[in-house]
């Protein structure tokens, strides 16, 4: 699936890296605890969050993640978005809660990872 | 061959930093041409301890050794020490504040990542006076 797709599919607003748009990824993760994310996630490439900090980006960068969902609306800080946009992490937020963001992309074909 | 060495000082006042200097280490080893499962255990290795750092000993150093076969990571502290390092080695038992659960970290997962990542941990330290870590990452 590609990053766009995800993006239609959850009415996402995309806040930077337009251009990585085309980039397929196929397994999510979805998490507020980082520490959770670094503990458990594999080869994921997409994370989905409700946490809005600059840590939720640099788990995502020491993961090699290619995408970051923002639920239930929150809107990251600049700071957070030129954190993502510098390392080449599309960004968007939609006003999905966790479950649903999750369960549409689920239901789609992106999976869960090994 | 002699290593190539890298320094670091984590800033412990700044938690939105935290992480910064394994960003930069993890650049490093990507242009020196590493595997990238080995860059991400370097990664996710030093950027737990760094965030333990930040969280519990208000910042310390951070060396990294590079050689072709090992990528050595010493973080030293002089922060309060670990009082047990075995219960500090559960998965799920932290002893972070609520204000750093809700930073997203404080899991308990720190130290049981960084074993899980690494060849080897070692782990020095002295209640009241600082902690030492070495990790090892084989390439």
């Amino acid at each position: 699936m590609k990053i766009r797709e995800i993006a239609q599919l959850l009415d996402a607003q995309v806040l930077c890296c337009e251009e990585e748009l085309d980039t397929e990824v196929s397994d999510a993760f979805c998490c507020d605890m980082m520490s959770d994310v670094l503990a458990f996630a594999t080869n994921q490439s997409v994370l989905i969050t409700g946490l809005l900090n600059p840590q939720v980006v640099r788990t995502a960068m020491m993961l090699d993640m290619h995408c970051i969902v923002f639920v239930c609306g929150k809107l990251p800080t600049p700071e957070i978005v030129s954190l993502a946009s510098a390392n080449d992490i599309v960004t968007m937020v939609t006003e999905h809660h966790t479950f649903s963001a999750a369960g549409r992309l689920y239901e789609t074909g992106l999976l869960h990872g090994e | 061959m002699s290593a190539l060495t890298f320094h670091y000082d984590v800033d412990g006042q700044d938690f939105s930093s935290a992480g910064e200097a394994s960003v930069a280490v993890k650049k490093k080893l990507r242009q020196m041409g590493f595997p990238p499962d080995v860059i991400r255990r370097c990664s996710i290795a030093m950027y737990e301890g760094e965030i333990n750092m930040v969280i519990h000993a208000n910042g310390g150093t951070a060396d990294v050794q590079v050689e072709p076969d090992k990528i050595t990571i010493i973080l030293e502290d002089h922060g309060p020490g670990i009082p047990d390092v075995e219960l500090a080695m559960k998965e799920g038992y932290s002893t972070s504040t609520e204000e750093i659960r809700t930073m997203g970290f404080g899991a308990g997962m720190g130290l049981p990542n960084m074993k899980r990542y690494t060849e080897s941990l070692e782990i020095e330290t002295e209640v009241g006076v600082g902690t030492k870590l070495t990790m090892v990452v084989k390439v």
